[in-house]
């Protein structure tokens, strides 16, 4: 069942077609991987989402219901949630307030909400840095607690731009293994990442941008082999 | 998590202070220091009631005077023309302000930051020349209230200010109450939130423009309550004493000054500003006029340099070394 159809998404900054003519279906339950070289769209194309931006043409339908010009808080409530490439925390708040903010999302009780949050702190290995203050977390941590804020939510789409771009080895590891985890929970996701053995391990199926279009759709294997693929992005490396 | 708003009351330090308030009154019989005891806790209560849209949603408004005036105004007029019991003034002037909040807010909100605090004081100018010329609430002439028998109906006493006393007690008692519990409950939350981030906020499912017009709402209801007080203790009103710039001036000095977005902050700038600012006025007379301000801003200036987050940062600090 497809839970999310993207037709003919255009956004334009002036003359700049920043996202042109994409469409793209999920189907329920995969790990999309959306890459492309620096400027491609792929951010716009999450803002455009998430209603962050509103594209001058195109289609979004997530769940049945259609996002175009909806605002982001109203989709966040329909299930589709984001994390931010540059995280956006709340800086003078602690980890545990910054999740609880999210899981409000969903109740009004703040006793059900704390024990929510307590419950995602553990699923994402933050409940130990539950106390500190959000200025004293690692790179890390900041990634960890944006994909908490956004799992607080209890979406059914998480959609993560770059959420592993300034991870050591370690940690990259770590943060493809909570991934999986998210997706064992029924979640469905999209990932934009730079790091392609994160890519290709996780997704089932990955998309490719260049320049605002969509130049290439399909599982990993045959997306390392695509011509066009490697021309404009993976470079020599991959070719052999 | 402690959600109940009476969980307050299990702290000894807050019961102590409370109980030492309420007692306070009784060590001098001195009618003007009754005055300074009541005016701390209106101001105190004002600034908890600015400090929900200025220091926890973080939309600072130089405009609260407008919302002081409609529930100052509400109060006399109501009882002037048609007799109605300045307690229920006091609910009609809440719900009025609620309504120009609302009003004001839908496009004020669009603007950000500094742009949203000009505009506030815009509004705050309209509404005292608005009120000054305008004959059916007596214009720049002002509004005393009718010689009425003293009492709780009537909300007015000429030999004694005690009652007024136990009112602004019981006012500055529940706003504590209220803004404790907010802190702790999703409202709380997300008023932090916004004012953090806005994009953030958004993408958790917060509808900012609806949780910043809350704000501005309860905000403007519990601030034209104080004004509905002010209006019965005065016993006169005129434009420049309830709707002037000095008084939004003054609710955001206080709350700056002891640490904005925190419950204690608005308490303990007015316990500092409110006695500075009376006794000048009686030490030096009209010549003093002004002096508490000028001692005050290099207050804030100190403050401001030293201690970002007032008085209630400097206390963490030395709390934690």
């Amino acid at each position: 069942m497809e839970i999310l159809k993207v037709k003919n998404l255009t956004m334009k900054f002036g003359s700049l077609a920043a996202v042109d003519e994409v469409s793209l279906a999920v189907k329920k339950g995969e790990i999309i991987g959306l890459i492309g070289p620096n400027g491609a769209g792929k951010t716009t194309f999450f803002n455009c989402l998430t209603g962050y931006l509103t594209p001058q043409n195109g289609t979004v339908q997530f769940d049945g219901h259609s996002l175009n010009g909806m605002r982001p808080n109203r989709i966040c409530r329909l299930g589709l949630a984001r994390t931010f490439q540059i995280v956006q925390v709340f800086r003078e708040m602690t980890t545990w307030e910054n999740v609880i903010v999210g899981a409000f999302c969903r109740t009004a009780n703040s006793a059900d909400a704390y024990q929510e949050t307590m419950e995602i702190l553990k699923f994402t290995g933050l409940y130990e840095k539950k106390d500190s203050l959000v200025g004293n977390l690692t790179i890390a941590d900041h990634k960890r607690l944006e994909i908490s804020k956004a799992l607080a939510t209890r979406p059914h789409l998480l959609m993560l731009d770059e959420a592993m771009a300034g991870l050591n080895a370690t940690e990259t590891i770590a943060a493809i293994d909570l991934i999986r985890k998210i997706r064992d929970r029924g979640i469905t996701l999209i990932v934009v990442e730079h790091v392609m053995e994160v890519i290709m391990s996780l997704s089932e199926r990955v998309v490719v941008f260049d320049s605002g279009k969509k130049i290439a759709e399909d599982v990993p294997e045959k997306i390392v082999k695509n011509p066009r693929v490697i021309e404009a992005y993976l470079g020599e490396r991959y070719h052999a | 998590m402690e959600t109940s708003a009476l969980a307050l009351f299990k702290k000894p330090w807050v019961l102590i202070t409370l109980l030492v308030l309420l007692f306070l009154p009784f060590t001098m019989n001195n009618i003007h220091f009754h005055h300074v005891l009541i005016m701390f806790m209106l101001f105190a209560t004002l600034s908890q009631a600015w400090n929900v849209i200025g220091g926890f949603a973080g939309q600072v408004s130089f405009g609260h005077a407008t919302f002081f005036g409609i529930g100052a105004y509400a109060a006399l007029v109501l009882l002037k023309r048609y007799d109605l019991s300045p307690w229920v003034g006091m609910l009609i002037g809440g719900g009025c302000a609620v309504i120009v909040a609302v009003l004001i807010g839908y496009p004020v909100f669009r603007l950000k930051g500094h742009y949203f605090a000009i505009s506030t004081f815009a509004v705050a100018e309209i509404a005292e020349r608005l009120f000054a010329n305008w004959d059916f609430v007596e214009g720049a002439i002002g509004l005393p209230a009718p010689v009425l028998p003293e009492g709780w109906i009537n909300f007015m006493w000429y030999k004694t200010k005690m009652p007024y006393f136990y009112i602004a007690f019981a006012l500055f008692v529940v706003v504590l109450l209220i803004a404790y519990k907010m802190n702790r409950s999703r409202l709380g939350f997300y008023f932090r939130a916004i004012k953090q981030s806005h994009e953030a906020a958004e993408g958790l499912g917060i509808d900012t423009t609806k949780y910043k017009m809350v704000a501005m709402a309860i905000s403007a209801f519990l601030t034209a309550i104080c004004g509905s007080f002010y209006a019965q203790y005065i016993l006169f009103i005129d434009p420049p004493s309830v709707l002037s710039l000095d008084i939004s001036i003054k609710i955001v000095l206080i709350t700056v000054l002891g640490g904005a977005g925190t419950v204690i902050g608005p308490i303990l700038g007015a316990a500092i500003l409110i006695p500075l600012s009376e006794y000048s006025r009686i030490l030096l007379g009209g010549t003093g006029k002004g002096l508490d301000l000028i001692v005050f801003g290099a207050l804030i200036l100190f403050i401001s340099v030293y201690q970002p987050q007032g008085l209630v940062g400097f206390l963490r600090k030395t709390g934690k070394s």
